[in-house]
């Protein structure tokens, strides 16, 4: 007699190879090698898991077409499957996988716009967490201000492409789609969710650099430097305040807090 | 939360993303309403939001798609963990999940898949199912599948394995009439004899759910469980053989594709409301005229 497991092992390769003939040990009709009603299943996991990816991706799957992006879904989907029972962020790797898909090979923004849309879910489904006015600036004293840290919002997510990302995307989603691209020039965006809805804000030059320091816990002086280096014009004030309007700076630890609480 | 946890016997309606504002703006007379638990499994954000502002105003239930109970391998203990944390969260009237599984070898189906019904898949199932309720703290509900095909090796009916489950699990049971009607037809049994040999006394909750009409190979008629039209008049018959036995049961309105303006759901949930009060009355008609009887024999 076939056991549970046997059988299941069976019945999952036969769900994810269309190739494959039903599993044995199925019943009547359902034994033919293209059973229809073995097709249900392969139907409903196909179909399913493609709805999801649209819903994703608006943006790739208007560039490309909806034809194109099934194809494409339909091959992501069979080679990275998810491997999780929560389908809200599946998807993560296909910029990545788009980066390498040969029919997709003359749209090479195409996996830029990918990571965009996904970081976009991914910022949805983030901690929620109060950001804070830039007024709580005011409390930290000059001479302390070099050596702060601020940490950021949990659903902030920085990206930085060799494309016009920001204006892809715009152009891509509806939201602005006269509006002049002009591929020769990279774009770095944050995507943040300071509340319920969504934000994709262009960053200004060095702002990447900037922001990214910060999020990995270096000091205000130490990410301005930085931002510097990329950017000679860089100017410390209107960033801090650009960083504070969009919602994305939820604590400030001055050194001496940073020392209290050691 | 401010409302009460307890699901009242009577209709509520699967939540849907599209109808949170619908709900909040009108707080439409709707007794409870049914989530799926892994799409509030996020850190943060509106789903959260929205739920926690709703469960203020109704009572919930928690139905999960992805515990993959009927699975030979183990249950995924981290997702059963994140189960639980919802449950804290939410205090949930009743909690459900699926005879059926989901995962393989750590790749996720998204699909129901048809277990046999062997006695050691009753054992797996079990086993499953009572670390499930030792985690949550709680009895769960167990929901009859809709199958597409059946396995050569079953050694029993559907309705033995449940009944088992039950007996060695002390789960309660999930009816989902329209499953019913689906698997009835796919494997050539009857539908009503199904309902008839139920273990209502066993049923804490009833789903009702439309279904798409298609072929298989051999030209017979293959239901499929589509949830994404309005219920079918078959189904509503069976669910009222169902409540003239049973008596009124919470019943949700499932309706998770191609979803529909919320005053659609609203009005398949009042038609289940009215033939719960319409079975309720004829049941009362029937045990007076049953006592009258029984007083006009002894007397």
């Amino acid at each position: 007699m076939q056991k549970l497991a046997d059988q299941q092992a069976a019945f999952a390769a036969a769900l994810i190879d269309p190739a494959l003939p039903a599993p044995p040990g199925v019943r009547r009709q359902a034994k033919l090698p293209q059973s229809r009603r073995f097709d249900v299943y392969r139907n409903n996991m196909m179909a399913s898991l493609i709805e999801a990816m649209e819903a994703t991706f608006p943006a790739v799957r208007r560039l490309v077409g909806s034809d194109f992006f099934k194809a494409a879904a339909k091959t992501y989907i069979r080679r990275e499957p998810p491997r999780s029972p929560v389908l809200l962020t599946y998807g993560e790797t296909f910029g990545s996988f788009l980066d390498d898909f040969a029919p997709a090979k003359g749209v090479p923004y195409l996996g830029d716009v990918a990571r965009l849309e996904w970081a976009r879910l991914d910022a949805y489904h983030a901690a929620d967490v109060e950001p804070l006015p830039i007024a709580r600036l005011a409390a930290v004293h000059e001479s302390e201000l070099e050596s702060t840290k601020l940490r950021l919002h949990p659903s902030l997510r920085l990206l930085r492409s060799r494309f016009p990302l920001a204006s892809l995307w715009a152009a891509s989603n509806g939201t602005a789609p006269s509006a002049e691209v002009n591929m020769q020039c990279g774009e770095a965006v944050a995507v943040l969710r300071p509340a319920l809805a969504v934000d994709v804000r262009l960053l200004p030059p060095g702002g990447y650099e900037f922001i990214s320091q910060l999020a990995a816990g270096e000091t205000l002086g130490e990410a301005a430097d930085r931002a510097v280096q990329s950017n000679v014009g860089f100017d410390l004030a209107t960033h801090l305040q650009g960083l504070f309007e969009l919602g994305a700076v939820v604590a400030i630890d001055t050194p001496r807090r940073e020392l209290q609480k050691a | 939360m401010a409302v009460s946890a307890a699901i009242p016997a009577r209709a509520g309606v699967g939540l849907k993303a599209q109808h949170y504002d619908a709900v909040l703006g009108e707080r439409p007379d709707v007794g409870w309403f049914e989530v799926h638990a892994e799409n509030y499994m996020g850190a943060g954000g509106p789903p959260h939001h929205y739920l926690a502002a709703i469960r203020r105003d109704y009572p919930l239930s928690l139905h999960g798609v992805g515990l993959s109970i009927g699975a030979d391998g183990p249950l995924d203990e981290a997702h059963l963990a994140r189960f639980r944390t919802l449950v804290e969260r939410y205090e949930p009237g009743l909690v459900s999940e699926h005879l059926a599984w989901s995962t393989h070898n750590g790749v996720f189906f998204n699909d129901l898949l048809p277990v046999a019904y062997t006695a050691e898949a009753v054992a797996r199932v079990s086993e499953h199912i009572d670390r499930i309720q030792e985690v949550l703290g709680r009895r769960i509900l167990l929901e009859n599948p809709s199958t597409y095909v059946a396995f050569e090796n079953s050694e029993m009916s559907e309705l033995d394995f449940l009944r088992t489950v039950v007996l060695r699990t002390g789960c309660g049971l999930l009816l989902d009439v329209n499953n019913v009607l689906v698997s009835a037809t796919n494997q050539g049994y009857g539908a009503d004899d199904y309902i008839d040999g139920f273990p209502l006394d066993s049923v804490g909750e009833i789903h009702l759910g439309g279904h798409a009409r298609d072929r298989d190979d051999a030209g017979d008629s293959l239901l499929i469980d589509a949830h994404d039209r309005a219920v079918n008049d078959k189904v509503w018959a069976l669910y009222a053989r169902t409540i003239a036995r049973g008596g009124a049961k919470p019943s949700l309105i499932e309706w998770d594709n191609d979803v529909p303006a919320w005053r659609m759901l609203f009005a398949e949930m009042r038609t289940a409301d009215r033939l719960m009060s319409t079975q309720a009355a004829l049941r009362r008609d029937r045990l007076e005229a049953g006592s009258e009887a029984e007083r006009a024999k002894a007397g």
